[in-house]
């Protein structure tokens, strides 16, 4: 039996050594005469085990990990190869808790496949959605992701089939498909996940959705920072086009959907739809006034969708499996499953995609294990730089939209980031702000003046001046900023900001007692 | 050919293969960008020409966005990420370490031009925190303790 040995190709599991470690095993393999197959897998997402390896049984898929090149000889001493005993043994990957216990729709097929091989992705189940979208009239298409349930996964959380319908009742000679891949929260990773380990899964959810919606362009804003997503999807594209599922005449059905990847450079706010579709259209990020809808009047004034890449990436699977299929996972509004990102001071850091409903507590200590530094978790940041700071007395929150959006906390697009009781929720807020003003567009005053202000303000108080006119004045700043601000990113920066002062005063050098009083 | 005219030519090509393209700036800008290392000012008038925008159009789009820069960076640039999962991990600790190793702070280049040094907000890298990228390459656990023998690799690569 030839031997087939996976090291993920993932940027993360890049960034801490997993190509110095496929290259130490090839080298190892021909030095001791032994043939292997390496394949560059995406990664399964437990990232406190990458580099992971994985070595092909009759049994299944073993792994190895945290591997280091320094480990290299030692696992083919202990003939690794043929799933040998090591101290790195994880035994079968499938049966490794933190995965097991996941419900991967979406990401069904990430760290299996090798993520630039179609004949890969259409074995494991690929296509199958586009095939079925394919013998449906568009409406039809539509009505399944209706039923399905599915929420923008972005973080706006709007009924995905709403927004369809609206594109496809709207006459136009030209219609557009954008793909939202400007991942700019911090603590997220499930976007890039997919276009480095399953771009084909984005490419079909955005064809499937240019044939529902009658568009016949698609663009995936894909943010600078993202190399190796890009190369993947570059990659991935070409070969969908060589294969017939791009271009004129998809798989034979007379339907012609076009893709390309623009970059974007480095602005945060361009993630804000409007802002998206200015730069796309070769301009200054600034966002649009709403309305018009961009399902109306969208990129270069006609119908467009804008979708995250998580959403795109979950049409496949409802297309295959049926609308009714996906809503069966989740509660109350929230249908289906969220990938979330467990990242910042936890132990077991990774890809979590479970169906909605279980709570943050069970994120961080069931899967996550802690803090990684084993203090205390002091707080939590759920949702992006635009998201509530969570203390421990709010960790029993379900993770669904409603049961955040009542406690003014944010489940957004499911970064999750923990913070131990070192960190200090005063100089948090500080940069809260501070990131808000070198983010902001510009276009609106509260967003432009009130984030410069409130750094100003914050490092007044962080130097304990003035509290008892400081505060006050932060609060109406915040209130400012929340009602007067025209997108999210001026509107939400109050989210981390009030939540610090609110839940952790002490910090900002304040008792509870004065903070309630204000 | 002088090195402005060099410049010229090269932005001129990219012009020609990428001006009809829908929303032409951007694409143009990166691949100026990549191609020089920075937009040079005196491309901007051509830019502009090209896509019948006025030299200001050009010039703010070029201001608005964090990653494009008017000025030759060093060798190689190093985005240190300043995001709040790296902070969770001592991000601001390394973020003094760095700027202290490299004597420059953000947006400058060191004197012997090996390094610039440019906060970037999230790489995406947060299960590895803290992270930066060098070039293309991404690094996950940057710690004060094996930073050096990042860059030291870096600048081999260079």
């Amino acid at each position: 039996m030839s031997i087939t040995i996976f090291v993920p190709c993932d940027s993360t599991a890049i960034s801490i050594g997993a190509d110095r470690v496929a290259k130490a095993i090839t080298q190892e393999a021909q030095k001791r005469n032994i043939t292997i197959k390496l394949i560059r897998n995406g990664s399964r997402g437990l990232y406190w085990l990458e580099p992971m390896v994985e070595v092909l049984t009759d049994a299944g898929r073993i792994a190895y990990g945290p591997v280091q090149v320094s480990d290299v000889t030692s696992l083919f001493d202990a003939d690794f190869v043929n799933g040998g005993a090591h101290p790195l043994y994880l035994g079968l990957t499938e049966e490794i808790e933190y995965l097991k216990k996941q419900q991967r729709l979406t990401f069904a097929r990430i760290g299996i496949t090798d993520p630039i091989s179609l004949e890969d992705y259409i074995s494991h189940e690929g296509y199958q959605g586009l095939s079925n979208a394919l013998k449906l009239s568009q409406a039809d298409i539509v009505k399944a992701v209706t039923d399905s349930g599915l929420r923008g996964r972005g973080g706006a959380a709007f009924p995905t089939g709403i927004k369809w319908n609206t594109v496809l009742n709207t006459p136009s000679e030209q219609k557009y498909i954008i793909c939202n891949a400007d991942e700019g929260d911090s603590g997220t990773f499930s976007d890039r996940m997919v276009m480095e380990s399953d771009p084909f899964v984005l490419i079909e959810g955005m064809t499937i959705a240019g044939i529902a919606v009658g568009a016949t362009q698609g663009y995936i804003y894909l943010r600078v920072e993202y190399p190796h997503a890009h190369v993947a999807l570059n990659t991935a594209i070409e070969k969908a086009y060589a294969a017939g599922y791009l271009g004129d005449n998809i798989q034979g059905s007379g339907k012609t959907f076009n893709l390309e990847v623009r970059l974007g450079a480095g602005a945060y706010v361009c993630g804000e739809e409007t802002s998206l579709m200015e730069s796309l259209e070769g301009k200054r990020g600034l966002v649009r006034f709403k309305p018009p809808l961009p399902a109306i009047s969208g990129l270069f004034g006609k119908p467009t969708v804008v979708n995250n890449v998580i959403s795109l990436a979950s049409v496949p699977i409802i297309l295959d499996k049926g609308g009714d299929y996906y809503r069966d996972f989740g509660m109350g509004r929230s249908r289906g499953t969220l990938p979330l990102q467990l990242a910042g001071n936890i132990k077991r850091t990774g890809l979590v995609e479970v169906a909605f409903g279980m709570t943050l507590r069970e994120l961080l200590y069931d899967f996550g294990g802690g803090s990684a530094t084993g203090k205390t978790i002091k707080a939590v940041q759920v949702g992006g730089p635009l998201g509530s700071y969570l203390p421990e007395s709010q960790f029993d929150t379900p993770l669904d939209y409603e049961a955040f959006a009542a406690n003014w906390t944010v489940l957004g697009h499911g970064g999750v980031v923990a913070f131990d009781d070192t960190a200090n929720m005063a100089e948090l807020a500080r940069y809260n702000m501070e990131f808000c003003a070198a983010e902001s567009c510009g276009k609106c005053t509260p967003c432009r003046i009130g984030s410069t202000r409130g750094y100003e303000v914050m490092d007044e108080i962080i130097a304990g001046q003035a509290l008892d006119k400081n505060i006050p004045l932060l609060r109406d700043l915040c209130n400012t900023l929340l009602n007067g601000s025209l997108c999210a990113l001026g509107g939400m920066t109050p989210y981390p900001v009030l939540s610090a002062l609110n839940h952790f005063p002490k910090d900002f050098g304040i008792d509870d007692q004065a903070n309630t009083a204000v | 050919m002088s090195e402005l005219n060099t410049m010229e030519t090269t932005v001129q090509t990219i012009i020609t293969a990428l001006k009809d393209k829908p929303g032409a700036l951007l694409p143009i800008l990166h691949a100026v960008q990549d191609a020089l290392g920075y937009v040079p000012a005196e491309s901007v008038p051509a830019i502009a020409k090209a896509l019948q925008l006025s030299r200001a159009e050009v010039h703010g789009v070029i201001s608005f966005y964090h990653y494009f820069r008017d000025t030759a960076p060093g060798k190689q640039t190093i985005h240190l990420c300043r995001a709040e999962s790296c902070q969770a991990m001592g991000g601001k600790n390394l973020e003094s370490h760095v700027k202290a190793h490299l004597g420059i702070d953000y947006h400058e280049t060191t004197a012997d031009g090996k390094f610039s040094l440019e906060p970037v907000y999230c790489l995406g890298n947060c299960a590895c925190s803290p992270a930066m990228q060098i070039g293309h390459e991404i690094y996950g656990r940057v710690s004060t303790e094996n930073f050096e023998s990042i860059i030291n690799q870096a600048e081999d690569l260079a």
